[in-house]
């Protein structure tokens, strides 16, 4: 029972990452109808440039409350102005020229770019995994168990508050924008229907940058926490994170923000659980076989509606 | 734009308008470049005693800055056509005629490729990189067939090179010894061909089923999804595949028997020449050839029949075939499965020519460039995939070359490793250059009176 | 009034097509006879593509009946065959409201995709075809010639070797039906065949019709909203309004019907109904057709359209 809680915690603060990177996915997929295949490496540039903010900062686990907190909020803006000009660049690169017609020549443009990127990172900071010591410690007893070894007890760490909580602030944020502001009317009408949208007035083009930007902003937020959680980083979790928070947009019901982050919820606990009760090698294809299997037998997503070709 | 300016006051106007937008645009470029490469680039992050530390490289920054920023100056004064460049139908048309000359290209190529090895200043080196480029034609050949005619977008095409390696790896370490004794050895290459090939294909209708309702994107992403779930599987079963390390000592090709050995019962002293190790490369470049040559072979034959004519359909308008009579499942399949076995044969091939194989070698990205090498030469297109595969990988090899480069850079300046990068950079230019790939005509498969090439703007690129 | 005396190629009955709480089609029941024409006409948003794509597969009916009789005496139940099958064995062809053409092959080519399953058993499911066996040759050459036929019916052999993307609307109109002709069906579904041709090639493309109907001895089932295409050669007419049938019979019966008039006009007062009825009927009689009785539709006319 222990071990099953201390799983779902896990599992939880685990998929609120992977589900704040889907919003990315599933904002630009429902605006331009592309999956933004550099959108994985955003995330990872977000981790890299807050880790080098914090070591410029100089903050470590022992500053103190307050200069941590502030420090973060400060890390957290810079990383969002930083991710947010790499994925206005990728967009503007990649996917503007080439928009329309061909829809190959975009996804291979974008599969160079995420190239580009991780190369880049890979060359300019040396390609080695970046350890860092952690920076929010601590955290609460829940249960705990006497078992042969001693004692299990089920810990709800800082980090994974911090997580939660920063994950369902920005989530009502970001609903918020969507539903009430212009801004979100406007990306609704452009994902509805773009040629008709631009003859009533949106700029298109502005929007779209838009959402790109905000999906990059969430990114790197989600870099953040995925690095300070597990207190390193490489050049290489893009790949394997988006393809499991593009998984998760699946599932929820691409182009739905809520389903976004239900999908990052549910693969984060099949990963957790997956590694836990069965073996921790495979637990990459468990998610990959998750994709296959929402796209094959659920290809709406659970909030998703269903596509009907008109004949 | 606006109508001509009728007035000199006008015309000054205009350019110190236009001069004014060029400058906020290039200095928006520098100040963007400075965002996005400075963190990253400037402030270098590495291990001292534990923690990390950071060096400063803001001279590094400032130079690339500058240098995207002047690329952007120049693209203004070259190439600026508007406030937003669309790639315009001139950049198709205009593009290499390479139909027309499809004629000579081809016919020039092959004799090129035939006659390669005893072209005097030909060396090892050389023979090996067109080994190399001719298994990337093939597997070109072979994705085309998915991705070109039938319009399946497949992002796990490596799943199928693996599979033909993997098999050609047991069966002639393992397996084949064990049920029929050692002298099986050196004709072991000849006999797993066929078998790599079938089993790749089967691999491919058993991918292939589960997906086919799938469109565009998705077919992509689940195609990949699947190339990677081969991959970690190959890392993890280690009782089965060798795990990382992959399986070994893989038997070399024997030419029909004669193993290319020195001395007696060898290659050489069966044909009464003196032992080179080069007579092993060049048979290879032969085998690897001839494979080339049958793939294509079979896939322009494949085209002319009603299954080829089929695929180009599906590509086309998928409801339409299915309103004619068309099962569309099994049309899928097929293509699946014979793009494939395809994969397959040139994988033994590399198990054999490698000596080894390992799941490094299976990677994501080997999909990918010859994904790109399919859209690069224009979907579809035989020659294009030629031509696509000797500039991709032609240009990775020169990296290798550029060693007069470390000349002029600082030291510790490594050319390899920018290779992925330059070739990422690369394809994002090309693109945006030519989005429809180099060959831009598509020959029809049947003609009443005579065949006309078909712009590739009407050709259809599939949705899967 | 139902076809009585004649061979039933086509029996619906019953058909009803709901999509979530909208009913689209509401027990509609028809017969198509041989060697007929029967046209399916309505106000937009009747449900007439959805009845075309309930009988060609494309959509599951959710309840009734659609029965195929062929010469033979063969039956099939047509809702509940996948939509390849209806062509391939109960051998019912159709066209598409949004022209479906293979823009980026030839003329030719399109028409010998439409012999894809004669073609293929010929070249032994591929296996013997690849060595080029005689068998496979001769079935080639006599698709070329059957192709050819139908090119030289539909005024298109001169352009047999051009990309279909670049023909004139018209043309395209034209290739698509002798596209669904080259599978040899038994039934021909033309959905608005006429939309957007001009009064000339309107003319062409009942002369095709009209021949068609005369040679091949098939029916022919027919959407349309140009009413001279539909009085000029229909000889059975069924009337559609919000998915129910409000009118069957000959075009003369149907014409002179005051529910379709009012469904057409939405007029309720009868003199000023019989007065516009004359109207119409006048310009109707003039040829070549002027006037319209209902709304034409007119989608934009573009080379190379796709869907």
């Amino acid at each position: 029972m222990e071990y099953f809680l201390q799983q779902l915690i896990n599992g939880i603060t685990l998929g609120s990452i992977y589900g704040l990177i889907a919003i990315g996915y599933t904002m630009v997929y429902g605006i331009i109808g592309m999956i933004n295949f550099a959108h994985g490496d955003v995330f990872m540039v977000g981790g890299f440039v807050s880790l080098i903010a914090i070591v410029t900062l100089g903050i470590t686990g022992g500053s103190g409350f307050f200069p941590i907190i502030l420090a973060l909020v400060l890390v957290v803006f810079i990383a969002m102005i930083i991710a947010s000009a790499y994925n206005w660049t990728i967009e503007r690169v990649a996917y503007r020229p080439l928009r329309g017609s061909f829809r190959l020549a975009p996804l291979i443009s974008a599969i160079g770019m995420s190239i580009v990127l991780q190369e880049f990172v890979r060359i300019a900071q040396d390609g080695r995994p970046k350890p860092l010591q952690p920076i929010v410690t601590g955290g609460y007893e829940i249960m705990s168990r006497a078992v042969a070894q001693g004692e299990f007890i089920v810990r709800l760490s800082n980090m994974q508050i911090f997580i939660i909580i920063t994950t369902l602030l920005l989530m009502a944020v970001f609903t918020a924008i969507i539903t009430r502001t212009p801004l979100g009317r406007a990306q609704r009408s452009c994902e509805q229907d773009m040629k008709m949208a631009s003859l009533l007035g949106v700029d298109i083009n502005r929007t779209i940058s838009i959402t790109f930007i905000m999906g990059a902003m969430l990114a790197a937020v989600a870099g953040l926490m995925f690095f300070l959680y597990y207190g390193v980083t490489d050049f290489y979790v893009g790949f394997l994170a988006g393809i499991k928070a593009f998984t998760a947009a699946v599932l929820g019901g691409i182009g739905s923000i809520p389903g976004a982050m239900i999908g990052g919820l549910i693969i984060g606990l099949i990963e957790v659980f997956w590694s836990a009760y069965f073996t921790i090698e495979y637990k990459d294809v468990a998610a990959f076989a998750m994709l296959a299997a929402v796209l094959i037998f659920l290809p709406q997503g659970i909030l998703g509606k269903p596509e009907i070709e008109k004949v | 734009m606006a109508a001509a300016p009728k007035s000199n006051d006008a015309v000054i106007e205009a350019r110190s308008l236009r001069i004014a937008a060029i400058a906020k645009d290039v200095l928006f470029t520098a100040i963007l470049a400075f965002v996005v490469l400075g963190p990253i680039l400037g402030l270098k992050t590495f291990s001292i005693s534990g923690s990390l530390a950071l060096e400063q490289r803001w001279g590094l920054v400032a130079v690339f800055a500058a240098i995207a920023a002047g690329g952007r100056l120049a693209y203004h004064l070259l190439v600026w056509k508007g406030p937003q460049a669309r790639p315009s139908k001139a950049a198709t048309a205009s593009a290499l005629p390479v139909m027309n000359f499809g004629k000579y290209i081809a016919p020039a190529l092959l004799i090129l490729a035939i006659a390669l090895p005893f072209i005097p200043g030909v060396d090892r080196r050389i023979v090996d990189l067109a080994i190399l480029i001719l298994t990337y034609i093939m597997l070109g050949w072979g994705l085309n067939i998915v991705v070109g005619l039938a319009g399946l977008l497949d992002l796990g095409y490596v799943a199928f090179y693996a599979v033909g390696a993997y098999a050609y790896a047991l069966l002639a370490t393992i397996y084949l010894p064990a049920w029929f004794g050692d002298g099986i050895v050196p004709w072991a290459f000849f006999i797993t061909l066929p078998i790599a090939g079938i089993l790749a294909a089967l691999w491919g209708v058993i991918l292939g089923f589960p997906v086919l309702r799938l469109r565009g994107d998705y077919l992509a992403i689940v195609t990949l999804a699947f190339g990677e779930i081969v991959r970690v599987v190959l890392i993890n079963w280690s009782d089965f595949t060798g795990g990382p390390a992959g399986i070994g000592a893989i038997p070399r090709p024997s030419f029909f028997g004669l193993p290319f050995i020195e001395g007696e019962g060898g290659f050489a002293a069966y044909f009464g020449l003196d032992f080179k190790p080069i007579h092993r490369i060049i048979f290879l470049y032969y085998v690897i050839l001839v494979l080339a040559l049958f793939t294509n072979f079979v896939t322009m034959r494949l085209r002319r029949l009603p299954v080829g004519r089929a695929w180009e359909a599906l590509r086309e308008d998928e409801i339409a075939c299915r309103s004619l009579g068309i099962n569309t499942t099994s049309t899928k399949l097929t293509a699946f499965a014979i793009g494939a076995m395809f994969a397959g044969f040139a994988g033994s091939f590399f198990a054999t020519r490698q000596g080894f194989v390992s799941p490094e070698s299976f990677v994501f990205l080997e999909s990918f460039i010859v994904l790109a090498i399919v859209v690069l030469g224009g979907l579809g297109s035989q020659i294009g995939v030629v031509v696509a595969a000797i500039v991709i990988i032609g240009s990775f090899e020169v990296f290798r070359e550029m060693n007069f480069l470390k000349a002029v850079m600082p030291a510790g300046f490594d050319p390899v490793q920018y290779r992925m990068l330059a070739v990422g950079v690369a394809l994002v230019l090309i693109m945006r250059w030519k989005p429809r790939g180099f060959v831009t005509r598509r020959e029809p498969s049947v003609a009443l009176k005579e065949k006309k090439a078909i712009p590739t703007d009407l050709v259809a690129e599939g949705h899967g | 009034m139902t076809i009585a005396g004649q061979d039933a190629l086509l029996r619906v009955e019953h058909l009803t097509m709901r999509f979530g709480g909208l009913t689209a089609i509401g027990d509609l029941s028809f017969t198509a006879a041989r060697n007929e024409i029967t046209a399916i006409i309505g106000p937009n948003g009747a449900g007439k593509t959805t009845v075309f794509n309930c009988l060609t597969g494309f959509y599951k009916p959710t309840e009734g009946s659609v029965i195929l009789t062929h010469g033979d005496g063969k039956q099939f139940l047509l809702e509940r065959m996948d939509d390849f099958r209806i062509s391939q064995r109960a051998k019912v062809a159709r066209t598409f409201q949004n022209i479906r053409l293979f823009a980026g092959m030839s003329v030719l080519e399109n028409l010998m995709v439409a012999q894809h399953n004669t073609l293929m058993r010929a070249s032994g499911f591929t296996v013997t075809g690849i060595f080029n066996s005689p068998a496979y040759a001769r079935a080639n050459r006599e698709a070329i010639g059957f192709s050819e036929y139908w090119l030289e019916k539909a005024g298109l052999v001169d352009r047999a070797d051009d990309p279909a993307g670049e023909l004139s609307y018209g043309g395209q109109r034209r290739l698509e039906i002798a596209r669904a002709m080259c599978t040899k069906p038994v039934m021909l579904c033309l959905d608005e065949p006429a939309a957007g041709l001009n009064p000339r090639e309107s003319e062409d493309l009942n002369g095709l019709l009209l021949n068609i109907r005369q040679e091949q001895q098939i029916a022919i089932l027919l959407i349309e909203h140009d009413m001279s295409v539909v009085m000029g050669i229909s000889d059975h007419i069924v009337v559609l309004d919000y998915g129910e049938k409000i009118s069957d019979g000959s075009p003369a019966e149907v014409r002179n019907d005051p529910a379709v008039i009012r469904a057409y006009l939405g007029v309720e007062d009868e003199e000023e109904a019989e007065a516009v009825v004359e109207r119409a009927v006048a310009a109707v009689a003039k040829k070549p057709a002027g006037q319209k009785m209902a709304a034409k539709k007119s989608p934009t006319r573009k080379k190379g359209v796709r869907k």
